[in-house]
């Protein structure tokens, strides 16, 4: 197994607040691994340096082979190697499903006009949402726009995911109908780095989890983990979680 | 009131009208173009990282908005000319229409541009595209859709007040209805005709601006719904 993501102690503030403290995990290719923890412990801060919507201040820290420390990164290849799905979709209202999709493949890979609803409908069809192909995002009910940016993410081919707590703006039927998404994509072997809420998916469809605390990786195991927490923070966590 | 309206006498200057009228509409069709691009170029560099362009950007929007029109006209016409830049008049009242509505039109353009979440460049960006690419497809569309309408009232604004430019004796509209009103001695009936004729332009510039709109917000013409 080799590590496609290799963050060594990355240190990041803003401002004078410092969010991570030194965090230090590597993802393998098709590994699937839950960051869990605290609003404000830097899960999300952490999941956003992977491809660099945030810039680090200091640690060494590699994607896809990207050196994200060094000056020389090639930032349009990186963002080619990696997808993220937020939690507010992040559509764009103005673009037919189709358009959304089609548009950074077409803008950044240059694929022909005459290849683009072919894609688009590759795509949709891998997240089950072939037939709203020429709707707007706002005649989407929050479940499906989530799924259309998922598979906005998948057609360009990335070989990481970043998942942004994607299901925290929906209602549990939505949330189960994205997370069963996320697991076929998971089962197909996709590399995937999962900022989450959801403890059950974390538990059941996570290879491995990693619990934020503080800024820093407090505990780190496979989803059993969470049955058997070994720190008392984790403890909390959990049982004010559930 | 004893005035006896005398429309007839004015019929032998209908070409001189019509002209007028294809003067203005000829002057307004260039100067909205122009001012679109000067407008949208002015609000990206207000709102990019370079702090000299963003100033020289907020620098031009104040000084336009804050003189009056036709002073803007004579500075640019009489000033350039003793500065020994002497401009046909034609393109010195286009100039200055373009640099007047463009800093009008930067305004608008920034306000819709503002209106963007966050969220929607960082997706942009997460895909990979380039910042020029950003600001085509993800910013500057939806932002001119948002502000269209405030576009056109700033476009057809820009169309009327173009009669000022009458002062630097530009052959539009009002500099014709000034020649015949002094000739035929019939003003009252003269204006009359002068403000139906730029009505009606108005009018037409606003059909204008809907038809292009339609063919480039396809999202509302089918959604119909704000963005």
């Amino acid at each position: 197994m080799s590590a496609v993501v290799k963050l060594h102690d990355i240190h990041k503030s803003f401002g004078t607040v410092e969010v991570l403290k030194g965090v230090s995990f590597e993802i393998d290719r098709g590994e699937v691994v839950a960051i869990i923890g605290r609003s404000g412990s830097g899960k999300s801060t952490a999941l956003r340096c992977i491809n660099r919507l945030e810039t680090i201040q200091s640690g060494t820290l590699e994607v896809c082979g990207h050196r994200l420390d060094q000056p020389t990164l090639d930032l349009r290849a990186l963002r080619q190697d990696v997808g993220m799905v937020f939690q507010s979709y992040n559509l764009f209202p103005h673009l037919t499903v189709e358009q959304n999709i089609t548009l950074a493949p077409r803008r950044v890979k240059r694929l022909p006009n005459s290849q683009a609803r072919a894609l688009a409908q590759a795509s949709l069809e891998r997240v089950g949402l072939a037939e709203k192909i020429d709707c707007y995002p706002e005649q989407l009910s929050g479940g499906q726009q989530q799924r259309v940016a998922i598979a906005r993410s998948l057609a360009m081919q990335p070989k990481v995911m970043l998942f942004d707590e994607v299901t925290s703006a929906l209602d549990p039927q939505l949330t189960g109908e994205v997370l069963r998404v996320m697991e076929t994509l998971a089962q197909g072997g996709m590399t995937m780095a999962v900022v989450t809420h959801e403890m059950t998916f974390a538990r059941r469809v996570a290879d491995r989890v990693i619990f934020m605390h503080q800024g820093r990786v407090w505990e780190t195991g496979p989803g059993e983990m969470l049955e058997n927490p070994q720190t008392p923070e984790l403890q909390a966590f959990l049982s004010n979680g559930l | 009131m004893k005035y006896t309206f005398d429309f007839a006498s004015l019929q032998e200057y209908w070409p001189e009208f019509l002209r007028g009228a294809l003067m203005t509409l000829e002057m307004t069709a260039i100067a909205t173009v122009l001012g679109m691009v000067i407008g949208v170029l002015c609000a990206i560099g207000r709102r990019g990282k370079r702090p000299w362009l963003a100033a020289l950007c907020g620098a031009y929007v104040e000084v336009v908005r804050n003189t009056p029109y036709l002073i803007q006209i004579f500075f640019i016409f009489f000033g350039l000319a003793s500065a020994g830049l002497k401009l046909p008049i034609f393109a010195a009242a286009i100039l200055t229409m373009v640099f007047n509505v463009g800093a009008y039109t930067a305004e608008i353009v920034r306000a819709g541009m503002d209106t963007i979440h966050p969220g929607q460049i960082e997706a942009a960006e997460a895909l990979g595209l380039s910042v020029p690419q950003i600001y085509w497809d993800v910013i500057l569309r939806p932002s001119l859709e948002r502000v269209y309408p405030s576009l056109t009232g700033q476009f057809v604004l820009m169309m009327l007040s173009s009669s000022v430019t009458s002062q630097i004796s530009a052959e539009e509209l009002t500099g014709v209805a000034n020649s015949v009103q002094s000739e035929s001695f019939r003003s009252f009936e003269t204006f009359i005709v002068v403000a139906v004729l730029y009505f009606l332009m108005a009018m037409l510039l606003k059909f204008a601006f809907f038809l292009v709109g339609q063919a480039m917000f396809p999202r509302r013409r089918r959604l119909g719904t704000p963005l």
